[in-house]
């Protein structure tokens, strides 16, 4: 049933033990995203060490789908470098453009494959790329922070 | 027009006299009315419970629709031919079909509009136009954005003041400070008559007397209370009522404006363009009378049309007749909804003074993945914050889920809906 492929095991179990959630310090840059057509918001954090992206930490009310997203982002991202982890992003949001048709790269997005199914429906691609937009925002806020001569958060 | 298979008052449960008086129709029969009530969905049998969003609609309305186009399409008020004259008259007797419908002194009080927003927005510059610093515009924390928004806007370029009736905890208006909040400064008092989120009917009386004897005039968004009860805009002493065809059984595109005719005779033009002048100068254009001045360009026809089959089919059913029966459903509903654990209601918890539209949280379960697993179960429902998210806000919650019914549904459909939830707990818990 189509509806199982929706509601993966894994993304259940994220969404009920997600990992990274709860904000934390100290961090180099974070932002905000809201999904206006249903309210939902993430706030992410990111924490760079030279080239790495060494803590990503979350907050944010959302549907288990956009929830168990930020909880995957925070497993695939933590400890690669900023290139890497660029690679990764654009790996899932070509899997969630997909519309079900592209093959998941489970080296890459690692738990992220789970989320194949929700590429199906369209209507809910948004929620789980939510925390992941934000994510690339935060990084590149972080980077341009840390190489910058001027200092300040975002 | 082809004949409709229920008549009114021809079905009374057995063993039920104590309904003998009241008007009601048999909903098997209406629902045979209905194509796409044969649909399944995922499935199961469609169980559609989103009327407030938009209705379904009647194979009266969608013959009418093709046989418009079919047999009569041509441009109104502008031809002497004859499929120019057919669907020029077509136009009109729509007009004045739904001026029947809402009681209105004439037809030349209903202007045809894209929807419930753009008659507002008309309001918001035609009457708006005059307000100046100091004015004020109530309006309601209980809104659908379509009646915040031309008002901000409104205010930011006129410099008028923006206010507004909170809501109470049981999901009803706070009218404890209307003498202050309607007052000697107020212009435009603008509210929804039945919330299309909580499901309250708002009162009418005292606001409207409390806003004339102000000399401020009232906007009532009607969009989701006149598909669903009686309206009358003589009994209601309003100045002006929004409401949208898609909603009542007609197709998408057209909206209602009503207005009393010397307030639309007195007010500038909202867009301007052909149909809607006198005559025209290079230098200089003089304006039609309404409800023309207000409908520049070539109109929705075959959707005023549509609307206008739309009424007819209301109207045959009778609006107490469909009022009783979302009444009957709404008390079943909220009596067995409130058997689902960890389910609140927001907004009036008895079935007096709201409407068949019920809105609710379910354990801390996000409303997305409430609708997703009805969905799966063929159960239509609408999720998110509505379009009203100071009302979310007003109660602490991003978003909710809404149920919503119409003439067509029935218990069994809130039984399988109640079924849906306890499916939706067992996924999450």
């Amino acid at each position: 049933m189509q509806f199982e492929q929706l509601y993966q095991e894994i993304i259940l179990d994220h969404y009920k033990h997600p990992h990274g959630r709860g904000l934390r310090e100290p961090f180099d840059a974070e932002a905000h995203h809201v999904n206006p057509t249903c309210g939902d918001e993430v706030t992410i954090r990111v924490r760079l060490a030279g080239d790495a992206i060494e803590e990503i930490s979350f907050e944010g009310m959302g549907c288990s789908i956009s929830l168990a997203s930020a909880s995957v982002l925070h497993d695939v991202m933590s400890g690669h470098t900023v290139t890497d982890a660029l690679a990764r992003h654009d790996a899932f949001v070509a899997l969630m453009s997909g519309r079900g048709q592209v093959e998941p790269d489970e080296e890459l997005l690692e738990d992220g494959v789970a989320f194949a199914g929700v590429a199906k429906y369209p209507a809910r691609v948004k929620c789980a790329l939510l925390s992941w937009m934000a994510f690339k925002d935060a990084t590149a806020r972080a980077v341009a922070d840390v190489a910058g001569p001027v200092g300040g958060t975002a | 027009m082809t004949e409709i298979v229920a008549q009114p008052g021809s079905w009374v449960p057995s063993g039920m006299p104590q309904f003998d008086e009241a008007p009601r129709y048999d909903v098997r029969l209406i629902r045979e009315d209905f194509p796409i009530l044969r649909r399944q969905v995922n499935g199961h049998p469609l169980v559609y419970l989103d009327s407030a969003n938009t209705s379904q609609k009647p194979r009266q309305v969608l013959d009418v629709l093709r046989e418009h186009y079919e047999r009569h399409n041509a441009n109104v008020a502008r031809s002497v031919h004859t499929l120019g004259t057919e669907s020029t008259t077509a136009y009109e007797a729509a007009r004045a079909k739904v001026a029947a419908f809402i009681g209105a002194a004439s037809p030349d009080e209903i202007v045809f509009t894209k929807n419930s927003t753009e008659a507002i927005n008309l309001v918001a510059h035609s009457f708006g136009v005059r307000l100046r610093p100091g004015d004020e515009i109530v309006i309601s924390e209980m809104e659908h954005h379509s009646n915040i928004v031309p008002w901000q806007l409104l205010c930011e370029r006129t410099g008028a003041t923006l206010r507004w009736f909170r809501i109470t905890d049981d999901g009803r208006l706070d009218l404890s400070n209307l003498e202050e909040l309607v007052n000697e400064r107020t212009r435009l008092v603008s509210y929804v008559h039945m919330s299309n989120i909580l499901g309250t009917i708002n009162p009418t009386s005292a606001i409207i007397a409390r806003a004339h004897e102000v000399g401020a005039k009232v906007l009532l968004d009607c969009s989701q209370s006149v598909p669903h009860l009686p309206v009358d805009v003589a009994a209601l002493d309003a100045d002006f009522i929004a409401f949208t065809g898609h909603k009542m059984l007609g197709p998408t595109g057209i909206g209602v404006l009503w207005g009393r005719y010397d307030l639309l005779a007195d007010m500038p033009p909202f867009l301007g363009g052909g149909s809607m002048i006198e005559t025209v100068t290079l230098e200089k254009t003089t304006y039609a009378l309404p409800p023309t001045r207000f409908e520049a360009g070539t109109p929705p026809i075959a959707q005023a049309i549509g609307l206008g089959a739309a009424v007819d089919y209301l109207a045959h059913l009778g609006m107490p007749a469909i009022a009783g029966h979302e009444r009957e459903l709404a008390a079943y509903a909220l009596e067995a909804m409130a058997t689902v654990p960890g389910l609140r209601i927001f907004g009036p918890a008895i079935p007096a003074g709201r409407g068949g539209t019920i809105s609710f949280a379910l354990d801390g379960i996000h409303p997305h993945d409430v609708g997703q697993v009805l969905d799966s179960l063929g159960i239509q429902v609408r999720v998110g914050h509505h379009c009203a998210r100071p009302t979310c806000v007003r109660f602490g919650v991003p978003a909710m889920t809404r149920v919503s019914f119409y003439l067509y549904n029935t218990t069994d459909e809130v039984d399988a809906l109640v079924r849906g939830l306890e499916q939706v707990r067992k996924v999450f818990s």
